[in-house]
């Protein structure tokens, strides 16, 4: 007997698929209809066409990230075509009549080549190390309004991590291109990074021979830095670029406090079609900049530096601006070295190089939790910090910006005492001071313009914005009127809270019992006092109701007649 | 040609022979030569004597009167006439004012009153390299393989200092190398030879002639070709364009930023 034929079995979850609409669109045909029924995008669109995005110029600062990179992305596969990344030994026989006959790789051989001998070759090479230089610029600039506003706290922590985790990778990105086309200044810039490798403790020598495949400058590492900078770097912010704006788009867009902005909602212009526009019609501007700045600034002109020859230096050999200021901490550094057995401990490359790097990207990683841990705040936050409402974390800000810009300019001492006529040596001794004092400095300063500004605002809240009309008084003495300020401007000006600052919980509550549960130790208290302790609480409704009775303002001054305003000015 | 082998031994054809050996000579000097020329040879006692009396006004206060050296400045004996056409051809002597390095700067003597003054030198007080010729210096001419490879000594060992471009770069103790970018063939030959306050000694041993005239060669080809790929910013390298990446591409961005946020939906 023939053996029955095999029948599926019904599977216990059952999904039954019926279209849920027919035409989503309202039963459009042609191309987008066609792709709509077999793709159901416009479903999907729908929803997410009408995200609202606030709008502020500083949430643009990531967008000219976003654009350079893609911008990158295109003329980097233009790149490609011509570049070899081989370290073989040719005779250059191309058209730039100084380095004629000269020996080098093929790598800088064919750089030159495409500067010179392929049609717009180094107009595109020019706007890929324009928009190169501008990816991590703008990367910092969007850190530093991220950093400012606070747009960092919950949720968006692992934002910032991805964040960081992009910075450190743009400028890897930038670093490895950098070094390709094997000229004098990448070779001495990859010698700079041999220095740092090597003086790892303990591994250094063998770390140098694993990336180098033997003695710097070695034969392979050309080819190897192809690879990371054109497949593994692009491929990891590619992946960590499109994490990030999708956790963008899962969290919603902070805004800035004001009139009917809340922790739960988002006011501005839905993505479809303004913010589309906006956006696109950006990426147009900042490709548009790059190619003006690629066709009319010269930029890393390799012919005048020739083929990397260890034998050879210039005087003004400096990294990338992002590698600046490690180059200076490296320049500021005495000459620290110690002897253990048959070891050789560089302190004087690992401490300002390896070990300020690795710090500087640790604090950055941590800072999210670290600020969470001290004031105590976890809950989710939406609305922006005016930066001057968090006057101690805005004053580490600019700290950190002053000893990262000492350091950076440490890395041109010798361009600044050429340019000033001052010597190295006054520069360097400078310098050295600088790096700790000016921060601290700053530190100071920020917090005392912060906290001064949260009085003016809090002033204004209260009695009014000044008008600039002096009133004088029968008795020959002068006031200036005040105007009270609109209610959508006193919403702004109040809408951030006080927040509370943890007292240490004592060991044992009243009765001599030991506390349970969540403690404030000693030194969060204290870190909390420091953090929070300084800040002006916002008028409350009640202190703005009693200041409005107390002092009687005219918001159409400037119409009233010169005898009534003296009757005003009478009242003060 | 009989009527020369014919007189070939009168009494006369020895010194004519001479003169007109000297004659051709001396056309020939002339034409190779510039005007400025001078060297201890040539030098007449009417133009030491003017050289003797520029030198004792100008610079014995500091040289000393015989360049045994003050206080003020280093002894110039043996340092020839190359070093003095140098030093004032390029405005660095007299000196203005004690600094740490005598700047370049336009000179205020004549072509004659500073060769007067290297004849002095040259002759009074023990002599030196001395003024090169044009031949020494002359960079015409060359291959592109001549050029580049003058490109390449440039580099090995010039660049350290004097920056890759020719540019200058900063020495310890408010020192320079200077810009090379308007200095002339001779001054930079000079340069080379009689090696200026920090800067070494090239001397024929290391650098020769030819070696040289390739060096002047690179350098005068790479200041007067025309810059590609647009602007020049200042050959200061990655800080030059770090510096631009920030003020034009983020700042200049920025300020289209403000603009965009700023324009609302007109149809909404
Ligand atoms: C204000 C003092 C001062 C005066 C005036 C002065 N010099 Fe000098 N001279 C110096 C000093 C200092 C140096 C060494 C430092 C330098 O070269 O910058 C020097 C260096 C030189 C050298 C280079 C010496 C060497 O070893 O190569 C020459 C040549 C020279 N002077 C010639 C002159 C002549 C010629 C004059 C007059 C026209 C003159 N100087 C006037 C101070 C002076
Ligand atoms: C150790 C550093 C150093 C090196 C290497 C060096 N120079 Fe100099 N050079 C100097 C300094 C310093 C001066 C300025 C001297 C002065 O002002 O008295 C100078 C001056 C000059 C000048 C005079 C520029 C002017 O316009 O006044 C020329 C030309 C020059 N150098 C050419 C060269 C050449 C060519 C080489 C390579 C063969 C070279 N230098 C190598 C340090 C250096
Ligand atoms: C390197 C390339 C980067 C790209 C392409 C990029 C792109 C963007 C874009 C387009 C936005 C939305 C618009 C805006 O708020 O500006 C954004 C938001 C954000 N970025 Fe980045 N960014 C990069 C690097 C960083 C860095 C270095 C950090 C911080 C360490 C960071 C942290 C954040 C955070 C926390 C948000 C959310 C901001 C908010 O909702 O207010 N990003 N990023």
């Amino acid at each position: 007997m023939a053996r029955p034929a095999e029948v599926a079995k019904t599977s216990p979850a059952l999904e039954t698929s019926t279209p849920e609409k027919p035409a989503p669109l309202g039963g459009m045909g042609g191309p987008l209809g066609w792709a709509d029924d077999r793709l159901g995008i416009a479903a999907l669109g729908k929803k997410n066409l009408r995200k609202v995005f606030p709008d502020h110029w500083s949430f643009l600062l990531g967008e000219i990230a976003l654009y350079s990179f893609i911008v990158l992305l295109l003329t980097g596969i233009f790149l490609t075509i011509w570049f070899r990344p081989s370290m073989a030994e040719v005779e250059y026989a191309g058209s730039y009549q100084l380095l004629k006959g000269v020996h080098m790789s093929e790598a800088m051989a064919s750089t030159l080549d495409i500067s010179f001998d392929v049609r717009g070759g180094l107009l595109v090479r020019q706007i890929h190390h324009w928009a190169a230089l501008l990816f991590v610029a703008a990367a910092m600039a969007h850190l530093l309004r991220v950093f400012f506003t606070g747009a960092f706290r919950k949720p968006r922590e692992i934002n910032w991590l991805i964040g960081v985790g992009l910075l450190s990778l743009a400028t890897i990105a930038g670093f490895t291109g950098y070094s390709l086309p094997d000229d004098l200044l990448s070779g001495t810039g990859l010698r700079f990074v041999d220095g740092l490798i090597r003086s790892i403790p303990l591994i250094g020598t063998w770390a140098e021979f694993f990336v180098f495949g033997g003695e710097f400058p070695g034969h392979v590492v050309i080819s190897r830095l192809y690879m990371a900078h054109i497949l593994l770097i692009p491929g990891i912010l590619l992946g960590l670029i499109s994490a990030h704006l999708a956790l963008i788009v899962y969290h919603k867009h902070t805004q800035y406090p004001g009139p009917g902005r809340t922790e739960k909602n988002v006011v501005g212009y839905p993505l479809f079609p303004v913010y589309m526009a906006k956006a696109g019609g950006f990426f147009f501007v900042v490709f548009g900049v790059l190619v003006l700045m690629g066709g009319l600034m010269q930029i890393n002109p390799i012919w005048k530096y020739g083929p990397y020859n260890p034998a050879q230096v210039t005087a003004g050999s400096q990294p990338d601006w992002y590698m600046g200021w490690v180059e200076g901490a490296v320049r500021i550094m005495p000459g620290w070295e110690s002897h253990i057995g048959s070891t050789t401990w560089s302190w004087n490359v690992f401490l300002p190089a390896v070990a300020l790097m690795g710090l500087f990207f640790t604090l950055l990683g941590v800072w999210p939790f670290v600020e969470a841990w001290i004031t105590g705040d976890k809950r989710e936050h939406h609305i922006l910090d005016r930066p001057r409402n968090a006057a101690t974390r805005t004053a580490l800000g600019v700290a950190g910006m002053t000893c990262y810009a000492m350091f950076w300019i440490s890395g041109g001492n010798d361009i600044l005492a050429t340019m000033f006529h001052v010597s190295l040596n006054a520069v360097t001794y400078f310098m050295r001071v600088a790096v700790f004092v000016a921060p601290v400095i700053a530190f100071i300063i920020t917090k005392r313009i912060c906290l001064s500004l949260q009085r003016a605002d809090a002033e204004k809240v209260l009695h009014g914005s000044e008008s600039g009309i002096i009133v004088r008084s029968p008795e020959g003495g002068y006031s200036e009127a005040h105007v009270p300020i609109t209610a959508d401007e006193a919403f702004s000006l109040t809408q951030h809270e006080r927040a509370e600052i943890a007292v240490p919980t004592p060991n044992l509550d009243d009765r001599g019992v030991k506390t349970k549960g969540k403690r404030v130790s000693g030194l969060r208290a204290r870190l909390a006092q420091w953090f929070l302790g300084d800040e002006i609480a916002p008028p409350t409704r009640a202190e703005i109701e009693a200041a409005r009775h107390r002092t009687p303002t005219s918001p159409d001054l400037p119409e009233v007649e010169a005898d009534e305003q003296r009757e005003l000015a009478d009242r003060h | 040609m009989r009527f020369l082998t014919r007189r070939r031994r009168s009494k006369a054809a020895k010194p004519l022979a001479i003169l007109m050996a000297l004659f051709a000579m001396g056309l020939l000097y002339s034409v190779a030569s510039p005007a400025t020329q001078s060297s201890a040879e040539t030098a007449s006692p009417e133009q030491i004597a003017r050289g003797k009396a520029i030198f004792e006004q100008t610079c014995s206060s500091c040289h000393g009167l015989n360049g045994e050296g003050t206080s003020e400045g280093p002894t110039l004996i043996g340092v020839g006439s190359m070093a003095v056409d140098f030093q004032m051809g390029t405005g660095r002597m007299p000196m203005a004012r004690p600094e740490a390095q005598a700047p370049a700067k336009p000179t205020d003597y004549s072509a004659e009153e500073i060769a007067a003054v290297a004849a002095y030198v040259q002759a009074e007080f023990g002599g030196g390299p001395q003024v090169p010729t044009s031949d020494q210096y002359s960079a015409d001419g060359m291959t592109s393989e001549k050029l580049a490879r003058g490109g390449e000594l440039f580099k090995t060992n010039c660049s350290a200092c004097h920056n890759i471009e020719g540019t200058g770069g900063a020495l310890p103790n408010g020192k320079y190398a200077p810009s090379l970018e308007k200095t002339s063939d001779k001054h930079i030959y000079e340069a080379m030879r009689t090696g200026p306050q920090q800067m070494p000694v090239f001397a024929k041993g290391t650098l020769t002639d030819e070696d040289t005239r390739e060096i002047i060669g690179y350098l005068q080809t790479l200041h007067a070709q025309p810059e590609q790929g647009g602007l020049h910013l200042g050959g200061l390298g990655p800080v030059g364009e770090g510096f631009w990446a920030w003020v034009l591409g983020v700042g200049g961005l920025s300020l289209v930023a403000v603009w965009l946020a700023k324009k609302g939906a007109r149809a909404r």
